[in-house]
């Protein structure tokens, strides 16, 4: 059992939660043509054993996207961020 | 009736005054207020209860808790019946009826012992060797057989009548075990103002303290202190809880038998509640659990754990044998020993150490004991009768009718080690205990160690004090009296089989798991506690080896010449005891299950007596009964009807999305193949979205109603997850994006109406609405309002190839408008139409839907290729040209129709090519099927490889689960109107 503390929330039971994936793993812009950066995007993915930055969406929520970073080994949760300002940070096409 | 002919005049905590008559086997007998049904037996000197799993050796009654692992009964009938139950943890109520398992015709005649007889022919391994040899079919013929001789309990097919619940606690401290640790634990949090929750799974706290006399300073100290924590409002005990699992984050689930003591639970009340408990901090106080000795015969009825002969001397006034043989490795069996004696019992002690110690004082008050000895085998068949002993004063045979053994203690580490913190050995304890724990957990008593001594308490409440987050405080109170008779859980001597003995010598009773099982897996190469485990099955089942994985795990080590910690144990999981189905699922069961939706027009459905399907969580009207009572006759009238005349539809159920913003066309540019810059306000168009992997997720169409806001329609099935997904695009990929998007699927009610009269039928049932073909054409959108202010969304879109329109109104309208449509439509014909009528006529159109849009199909596979843009790049459109993906051979849509008209089409039937035997996938499989009453025959939409290249050849379409094999010709999608016109009609 995970207790995620959203953003908007509070912290609040996985249950409510819905799991997005690696939030490490940079999507290629849509313009990008390149076949491999898609397929990688897609379906390469590492299996991290520790910390872990992945996505949730608070979907019995808020809706909101977040980037939590969890340890994969113990569940600790160290850190919970809207997805669209993390994402900002980042260049994006 | 029996007596009771084995109860005490006096003493232990059941009620006399308060008699219970039971069954066992259809046998009366009678027992107390406050028994279990083991103790009920035993108080009526019935030892034998049950036979074993795979040899059918007669059993009693080992233990007097979880420990349990032979004295399993069925109770109750019908779809109350529950097999396995253990008789030492079954609280006896008057009627009870209980009967023994895996014996057949009776319990002391039991035909299938015969298999005893050949236990040297199965070994361990002997079933997968013998039956799963050179062919794997002869398992599969023997299985079972095997299966029917072999076995526990049979488990009733019917329904379950009671009432189940789960609910969610919080609390501070978590307490989980209420023996002398707990008590002190939950007192220093209790007291330190933490909220307190103690779980305890017998039906009194108080633990080990149980076994202690009625009238002891132990029973004093626990009355006490029970009284304390009953004083503290931000305590609460929960007797009957078992704590069985141990979760990320601190939770433990675990089961209250709230209603299990009773014959039937009051009406509203849950027979077992289910809880998810939210910890800040657990205390580990789980106490530990005795070990059996080993030797020949061990499992005859009459050897039990001689801290189950105390329990039921002293808690349930039983006295289980008059003449005793108590068979030790350590100091804590000379309580036992004194025990009986006192309650006039002959006893002897066997104690394997040559000077133990303890003896002298047991020989002053008249036990006889045996030093250095071991019992090498006992006689008896349905009851122990004698023990032939070994000991440093030479050979005896001792006449008795009990054999208490006692074996040292295991401390229950299972709850502690469920996140994975393996459990470790501890020399000076010799014994398991609970590793290094997590933060937010500490463990206190017998589970690390100390069976029952000053530390005990002492760690105890200085564990309760520091999860409250008080001063480590000494304990305001002593240790209950017991403390010096017991010590430490180490045997002074490991147990091991003797070297010469008769009969078989069990290791696991519940498994049937022989000393020589154990060697012959060594000797095979199963030498590492886990392949043991699995090999010999040892460890499993339904007490999970709570009494045999110590001694087989110091077997092992002993044969591969290990010390113990070398050798390791295996690993524990949830649940520490067996969890029902019912108390899992609680009140999510039928129509619970899962919520149930039902549309704004759902009540008018009722009243015409719709039938209903269940389209996901949403309950849509399948067909209506006005032309027949079967689905067949009635939607082939009604598809007829909207082709003839006019029908209308509940749409209510499609996914709804609000697009607004500056960005709003450039956004569904992005996520549709299509494009949509060009659109115009008033018009909506039909959009197919792919997800990244290029295949497609959905389409639907969607409306333009202002330069910034959209009106998406999904399909009811990806409603949820196309949401989720544009979020996602949204938030992660395209932030910059000026775009909101909001779900209004259940803000707006739908209606379609279709058919050559559906703008009439509009017309009369809207006045002031404008939906002549120049203001709404084909495609057309517009919001309005009717004279009298019903607020309307119309849309000319048509799913069945017919005119039609869907028209939106706000939810709580969704009523009113079915109403006006339906009885303006009366005049020119209107029926409702259902689901199925729906689906045959997209069939006949040749539209995609949820069978064709199963995630697993790209555009080009659904005939859609020509609508992806090439000018502007789209979600997916990278990945859709990958080889495979793209290749003109994967199975793509096309029509089939029998090739003999009366021949009926399967859903699901896969395709053949003519000549080609029927093996394998085949090129492809049928996946919409519907009869046509406009063609007069069947006809079907299916994905066969290399699609409409077949065009004009014949396949064969073979359902295997009908067993048919159906000649069809592959046609083109659209089987109707292919040009569209009817649309103009």
């Amino acid at each position: 059992m995970l207790r995620i503390p959203c953003p908007f929330c509070g912290e609040r039971d996985h249950h409510e939660f819905g799991y997005g994936g690696d939030a490490s793993i940079e999507r290629p812009a849509l313009d990008d043509r390149s076949m491999d950066k898609w397929y990688r995007y897609v379906f390469v993915r590492e299996n991290p054993k520790g910390r872990h930055r992945e996505l949730w969406q608070h979907v019995s929520g808020c809706r909101a996207w977040l980037v939590v970073e969890r340890d994969t080994r113990t569940h600790e949760i160290f850190d919970v961020q809207l997805a669209a300002d993390t994402m900002e940070e980042g260049a994006r096409g | 009736m029996a007596e009771q002919n084995a109860r005490l005049e006096a003493g232990g905590r059941i009620d006399r005054s308060e008699r219970r008559t039971f069954t066992f086997d259809g046998q009366t007998y009678t027992g107390c207020a406050g028994d279990t049904v083991a103790s009920a037996l035993l108080a009526n000197g019935v030892h034998l209860v049950g036979r074993s799993f795979k040899l059918h050796r007669p059993r009693g009654i080992v233990s007097a808790g979880v420990e349990e692992p032979n004295a399993l009964i069925t109770l109750r009938t019908g779809g109350r019946s529950e097999p396995n139950v253990q008789a030492t943890m079954a609280d006896l109520w008057d009627g009870l009826a209980a009967v023994s398992q895996n014996r057949w015709p009776s319990l002391k005649f039991d035909a299938m012992a015969v298999n005893s007889l050949f236990a040297r022919f199965m070994p361990a391994g002997f079933y997968y060797k013998t039956f799963m040899g050179p062919t794997r079919g002869s398992w599969m013929f023997y299985e079972p057989a095997i299966r029917k001789a072999a076995g526990l309990g049979t488990p009733t097919r019917e329904a379950d009548p009671d009432r189940y619940e789960r609910e969610h606690a919080f609390c501070d401290v978590l307490v989980v075990g209420a023996g002398p640790a707990g008590i002190a634990a939950a007192l220093a949090a209790g007291r330190a103002g933490s909220r307190v929750l103690v779980v305890e799974q017998m039906a009194h706290a108080g633990g080990l303290l149980l076994a202690e006399p009625a009238d002891s300073e132990a029973e004093a100290w626990r009355v006490e202190r029970l009284a304390e924590l009953e004083a503290l409002p931000n305590v609460q005990v929960m007797t009957r809880t078992t704590a069985f699992g141990v979760y990320d984050g601190n939770v433990i689930g675990a089961l209250e038998r709230a209603w299990d003591h009773v014959a039937e639970a009051p009406r509203g009340q849950p027979r077992q509640r289910f809880w998810m408990i939210h910890a800040g901090h657990i205390v580990h106080a789980t106490g530990a659990t005795e070990r059996p000795l080993l030797f020949g015969n061990n499992d005859r009825p009459g050897v039990m754990l001689a801290h189950a002969a105390r329990t039921y001397l002293n808690h349930y006034g039983v006295l289980p044998g008059r003449r005793a043989v108590v068979y030790a490795n350590n100091d804590s069996a000379y309580a036992a020993a004194e025990d009986l004696r006192t309650a006039g019992a002959e006893v002897t002690v066997v104690d394997a150490r040559p000077q133990p110690g303890a003896e002298a004082a047991a020989r002053a008050t008249g036990i006889d004991v045996l030093t250095g000895g071991r019992i090498e085998h006992v006689a008896g068949a349905h009851r122990v009768r004698s023990a032939d002993v070994r000991h440093a004063g030479g050979d005896a045979r001792l006449e008795c009718d009990l054999v208490c053994v006692a074996g040292g203690w295991s401390p229950n580490v299972h709850l502690a080690s469920h996140l994975g913190h393996r459990p470790e050995y501890r020399a000076d304890v010799g014994a398991f205990v609970p590793g290094a724990l997590p933060d937010g957990q500490s463990a206190a008593g017998a589970v690390v160690g100390d069976l029952a001594s000053a530390d005990t308490v002492t760690a105890g409440w200085r564990s309760g004090a520091a999860a409250a987050g008080a001063d480590e405080a000494r304990a305001p109170f002593g240790a209950p009296a017991v403390a010096a008779a017991l010590g430490h859980v180490r045997p002074d001597s490991q147990g091991s089989a003797p070297r010469k003995h008769r009969g078989m010598v069990f290791v696991d009773l519940q498994n049937d798991v022989k000393d020589s099982d154990v060697e012959l897996a060594w000797r095979e190469g199963y030498r590492s506690v886990e392949h043991l485990k699995r090999y010999t099955t040892l460890g499993m089942g339904t007490d999970q080896g709570r009494t045999s994985n110590i001694n087989g795990l110091t077997l092992m080590a002993g044969l591969r010449g290990e010390d113990i910690p070398a050798t390791g144990t295996t690993t524990f999981r949830p649940p520490f005891t067996p969890v029902s189905l019912g108390a899992l699922s609680g009140r999510r069961i039928g129509p619970h299950f899962r919520p149930e939706r039902r549309t704004p027009m759902h009540d008018w459905h009722v009243e015409q007596g719709a039938h209903f399907v269940r389209a996901g969580a949403w309950l849509r009207p399948w067909y209506y009964p006005a032309h027949g009572a079967d689905a067949d006759t009635a939607y082939v009238a009604e598809m007829r009807n909207v082709r003839e005349a006019v029908g209308m539809t509940d749409v209510s159920t499609l996914g709804k999305i609000d697009v607004q913003g500056p960005d709003a066309p450039e956004f569904l540019n992005r996520v549709y193949v299509n494009g949509w810059l060009k659109l115009p306000v008033g018009k909506a168009r039909y959009g197919v979205m792919l997800r990244d992997d290029g295949f497609v997720l959905d389409d639907g169409t969607t409306s333009r109603i202002s330069e910034t806001q959209y009106f998406m329609t999904t399909t009811t099935a990806e409603a949820g997850p196309v949401m989720s997904w544009l979020e996602y695009l949204l938030e992660t990929a395209w932030p910059d994006l000026r775009v909101h998007v909001t779900s209004v699927s259940d803000q707006w009610a739908g209606l379609a109406v279709a058919g050559p009269k559906s703008r009439h039928v509009l017309e009369a049932a809207l006045p002031g609405v404008d939906v002549s073909d120049e203001t709404v054409p084909p495609m057309g959108v517009r919001d309005d309002e009717t004279d009298d202010g019903l607020p309307v969304r119309v849309l000319r879109v048509s799913f069945s190839g017919e005119r039609a329109y869907e028209v939106y109104t706000p939810s709580g309208y969704g009523r009113t408008l079915l109403e006006r449509v339906h009885s303006a439509g009366q005049p020119h014909g209107l029926e409702p139409y259902g689901l199925e009528a729906l689906s045959a006529m997209r069939i006949e159109k040749g539209h995609p839907a949820g069978p064709e849009l199963d995630g697993r199909t790209t555009l080009d596979d659904l005939g859609l290729g020509r609508m992806a843009r090439t000018a502007k790049p789209f979600v997916g459109d990278v990945l859709r040209h990958r080889p495979a993906v793209a290749d003109e051979n994967r199975r793509r849509l096309v029509g089939l129709q029998p090739e003999n008209t009366n021949d009926c089409l399967r859903p699901g039937a896969l395709v053949f090519p003519e000549g080609q035997a029927v093996e394998g996938h085949g090129i492809g499989h049928v996946t919409s099927v519907t009869y046509s009453p406009t063609l007069g025959h069947y006809i079907a939409l299916a994905l066969v490889e290399g699609g409409a290249t077949h065009e004009g050849e014949t396949v064969n379409a073979v359902s295997l689960v009908h067993g048919e094999h159906t000649r069809v010709r592959v046609v083109p999608t659209v089987f109707l109107d292919p040009e569209g016109e009817r649309i103009h009609a």
